[in-house]
């Protein structure tokens, strides 16, 4: 494998999403939000504006609270180190169908590529791991991408998951932004009545 | 997996405030408790430690129970966040996710920096800690008697819950009881 090639953040949300069947995702602000949207906008998509940290302790709440569906949390290198003690909170819960994966592209992308600290030799999985959340090795390749699509499913969570991103943005797919319109459609499409 | 669950959990008092702030959480189907703790709310936490019905989480921080209780609501789950006045600082970009969003959401808060206050940094964010919430788009109430805790975090679930707002409790210090550490006090 060429260790260069890094992996391109939209083919490999696209492929986490190809077969979503039941997933539940929550997305942390910024391009991981244009990358669920440019995936195909879903009412069981939760897109993330702001709330810097709270894509995987969102991610944590409705996990418990829907224990029969898989909840994907998918956000960027920047917003999970914001708030990690919310991975030492969901070791502690062991939610089996909860993953959280991160685009790690070792930057801030949105305000102008300044390194954060996974360029800096932060270890994000083995701080998962540390916080007894079951972590896959760092993912770097194609291969690694599919496989984790699948263990999306399979539960035997919390899992954790790195994934290395090549630097650069993609084109900004923007989906709605209205706050009570996600909400609504997203709980309606999941708890089936309107709030 | 097992988490530790407190022992020698006393006998449910009708008498307690705290005992029937768990009986309202109970009735109206309070199905998440999310926490940081403080020796105000122990008993409570305790309550919801030894409900089956109830997941109760400890956080790491306030910050977290904001979305975790988004993500519970999201899912059809009500929750409620317990934590002390000290906590709401920690919140605050936070709360743009239950005014962006209109979520309901309910926290309750043990006041410290106001009554008999032995330990002068608590007093700061003690006193901000009325106008940080109303900045934020939250409403609040506050009790400051036994008898009336339980009817006010009733009034406060109905409100976010029927009218999808942020709404925040403040038990006052008077209420919950010094802490003096000093022995002078």
């Amino acid at each position: 494998m060429n260790a260069t090639a890094l992996l391109d953040r939209r083919q490999v949300v696209a492929r986490l999403l190809a077969d979503r069947r039941e997933l539940l995702v929550v997305s942390g602000l910024g391009s991981a939000t244009y990358d669920c949207a440019a995936a195909g906008d879903d009412p069981r998509n939760f897109y993330l504006w702001g709330a810097m940290g709270g894509t995987a302790p969102l991610a944590l709440g409705l996990a418990l609270a829907q224990p029969d569906k898989p909840v994907l949390g998918i956000t960027g290198d920047g917003d999970i180190l914001m708030g990690l003690g919310a991975l030492s909170t969901i070791g502690a819960q062991g939610p089996a169908n909860l993953a959280i994966v991160i685009l790690d592209n070792e930057m801030y992308g949105e305000t102008g590529a300044q390194p954060s600290a996974t360029a800096h030799g932060t270890d994000l999985t083995a701080i998962a791991r540390a916080s007894r959340m079951n972590a896959v090795d760092e993912i770097t390749d194609m291969a690694g991408v599919d496989a984790l699509a699948e263990r999306l499913h399979a539960g035997g969570g919390p899992l954790f998951a790195n994934i290395k991103i090549a630097p650069g943005e993609a084109e900004r797919v923007l989906p709605p932004r209205d706050g009570p319109y996600l909400r609504s459609r997203f709980r309606e499409a999941v708890v089936g009545q309107a709030p | 997996m097992t988490l530790t669950q407190p022992s020698a959990l006393p006998a449910t008092d009708p008498n307690d405030w705290r005992d029937a702030v768990y009986e309202v959480f109970r009735a109206h189907a309070i199905r998440q408790a999310v926490y940081v703790p403080d020796v105000g709310h122990t008993r409570l936490i305790e309550r919801c430690h030894a409900d089956p019905d109830m997941h109760t989480v400890v956080l790491t921080t306030e910050e977290e129970g904001v979305a975790h209780l988004a993500g519970a609501w999201l899912g059809g789950d009500r929750g409620v966040m317990l934590m002390q006045s000290s906590g709401v600082g920690n919140c605050v970009n936070m709360f743009s996710l239950i005014a962006a969003c209109r979520l309901p959401f309910v926290t309750l808060i043990t006041m410290r920096g106001e009554w008999g206050e032995f330990n002068p940094w608590q007093v700061h964010m003690g006193q901000a800690t009325p106008e940080v919430l109303k900045l934020s788009g939250l409403l609040v109430q506050r009790a400051d008697h036994p008898d009336e805790v339980a009817e006010i975090v009733e009034s406060a679930l109905q409100t976010a819950f029927d009218s999808s707002q942020g709404v925040a409790v403040l038990l006052s210090q008077r209420l919950t009881g010094r802490k003096d550490f000093t022995g002078e006090g």
